[in-house]
């Protein structure tokens, strides 16, 4: 492994390469073994101050980095949109600086605004994390979807992974899209034609509107989130028609290969576009999600926060 | 490359693969003479050469004793004290030791002992994964200089250097170079 880490911000998975993605993974795979230790903690960010910076509320992203950081003994501070001076009228860029005049060595950053961490990147000294801006990018949640595929399947090259849903609004399809991509997988993305437009082929993926032709020769489907269903009421079929179509029931689950691995990001809507068998059954990865994302958090917060700037 | 290529005269061979093989050897016999338990005892080899001395070691004790010692890997990145003040973070990879930890003696296993602060880190990382009856410390070279109070169980050669010196081992498996300890003068 010849690959060094020299970037202070992880903005998104654009940017790294095949090589810069694989090293986090790899580095994960130290810290997954942290969480079967008697001591759950180690000293590597003794000292450093994180500052989980939330504009868009997100309990369970919050959680997992807050988590990483405190098993990494940093210190932690919790800031949402609500409790923050932006409530108050100040710009994003004064709030920012004023947590760095805070000594603040870390920033995750979940936005709003595609592009507001590269904003900040650019700005501050600290360490910016991307914890999901806009419809741009959501990095740390692509890796940890790779890091679970790599996990159960050994390897990602070659492999056919269905992305399904909502990918027009999505910045976890977007990053997935772009690492599953760089590390040699297929990518198919699966929906209503107002979801997934044809634009997305220019990207190197797939595009389909027909779920059943897409299932058989899946070896991953990654199931996203209707979240937008009321919000933007002319994208959608209407959340009854979108199961029928989109969802994964149990009877379309018969569809797939009995090895491929069901992914969602979570909160899963039971019954809209997973149905609840599925998401129990045996080949759902959902909950190891969950723990590599603690995994991945951790490699990132290291390599990102550990380097001398 | 080999350590000095470009400059031949400024590494001086110190041990070759027979002499690093008797030393290792030695150092098995004296683990079995020490351990009145050599069936509680794991060998904690420090990425990555001292991953490969320890197997060495396993098998000469097994040759010895006719016993089958569990190996591990202990890794110190995670547990330095230096983080945050190097432009280049060390790798880290993942830890292993066979649990539960008590009642064993879990010797750690490297190439070079310098400074011990790398000793000292691995210190650290063995307690959180429990409380070991007693640990203890194999190195091929003891080259001086140390930082804390740490001393090793279990030396290979002693070899005083001044702190310009580097030691430069290479071993078969992590370097696919042949068995050689090298002293270079900078």
């Amino acid at each position: 492994m010849t690959t060094r880490w020299t970037r202070k911000d992880l903005l998104g998975l654009r940017e790294l390469s095949a090589d810069e993605i694989n090293f986090i993974l790899e580095t994960a795979d130290a810290f997954k073994q942290v969480g079967t230790r008697e001591i759950k903690k180690v000293p590597a960010l003794q000292g450093k101050t994180l500052v989980n910076f939330f504009v868009e509320p997100s309990t369970r992203t919050r959680t997992s980095f807050e988590l990483a950081a405190f098993r990494l003994s940093a210190d932690v501070i919790n800031i949402s949109a609500t409790s923050s001076s932006l409530a108050k009228g100040e710009t994003l860029k004064d709030t920012a600086r004023n947590l760095e005049a805070l000594h603040a060595d870390i920033l995750v950053l979940r936005h709003s605004s595609a592009g507001a961490p590269q904003f900040l990147a650019q700005r501050l000294k600290s360490s910016v994390i991307n914890a999901g801006d806009g419809a741009h990018e959501h990095p740390t949640q692509a890796l940890l979807d790779l890091y679970t595929i790599r996990e159960r399947r050994g390897k990602i090259a070659g492999l056919d992974v269905a992305i399904i849903g909502d990918i027009l609004f999505s910045r976890v399809a977007r990053s997935n899209i772009f690492g599953l991509l760089k590390l040699g997988a297929r990518v198919t993305l699966v929906g209503p034609s107002t979801l997934v437009p044809r634009e997305f082929e220019k990207l190197g993926v797939e595009v389909s509107h027909k779920i059943d032709n897409v299932l058989p020769k899946a070896d991953v489907v990654n199931l996203l989130r209707i979240q937008h269903a009321r919000q933007r009421k002319e994208y959608f079929p209407g959340i009854g028609e979108y199961s029928r179509l989109f969802g994964l029931t149990k009877e379309r689950a018969k569809l797939l290969k009995s090895d491929c691995l069901i992914m969602h990001p979570g909160p899963i809507n039971r019954g809209v576009e997973i149905d609840s068998e599925v998401a129990d059954s045996l080949q759902s990865v959902i909950l190891d999600q969950v723990t590599n994302g603690l995994a991945v958090r951790m490699a990132v917060l290291y390599l990102c926060g550990g380097i001398a700037t | 490359m080999k350590p000095g290529e470009q400059n031949p005269s400024a590494a001086v061979p110190i041990m070759d693969a027979e002499a690093i093989r008797s030393a290792l050897r030695r150092i098995a016999h004296e683990i079995v003479e020490r351990n009145t338990h050599p069936e509680r005892i794991v060998l904690a080899g420090i990425p990555s050469r001292g991953v490969e001395l320890a197997s060495h070691i396993a098998v000469f004790i097994r040759e010895i004793d006719k016993i089958d010692i569990e190996t591990g890997v202990i890794d110190v990145a995670m547990h330095r004290d230096d983080v945050g003040t190097r432009a280049e973070l060390p790798v880290v990879r993942a830890s292993k030791l066979p649990l539960p930890l008590d009642q064993r003696t879990v010797i750690i296993v490297d190439d070079v002992l310098f400074t011990g602060r790398t000793v000292r880190a691995a210190m650290d990382a063995i307690n959180s994964f429990g409380r070991p009856a007693r640990i203890q410390l194999a190195v091929l070279v003891d080259r001086g200089h140390r930082e804390l109070p740490i001393r090793p169980d279990y030396v290979g050669k002693n070899l005083p250097t001044a702190t310009g010196e580097q030691i430069q081992v290479r071993l078969q498996e992590t370097d696919n170079e042949p068995d050689a300890v090298w002293l270079e003068r900078k």
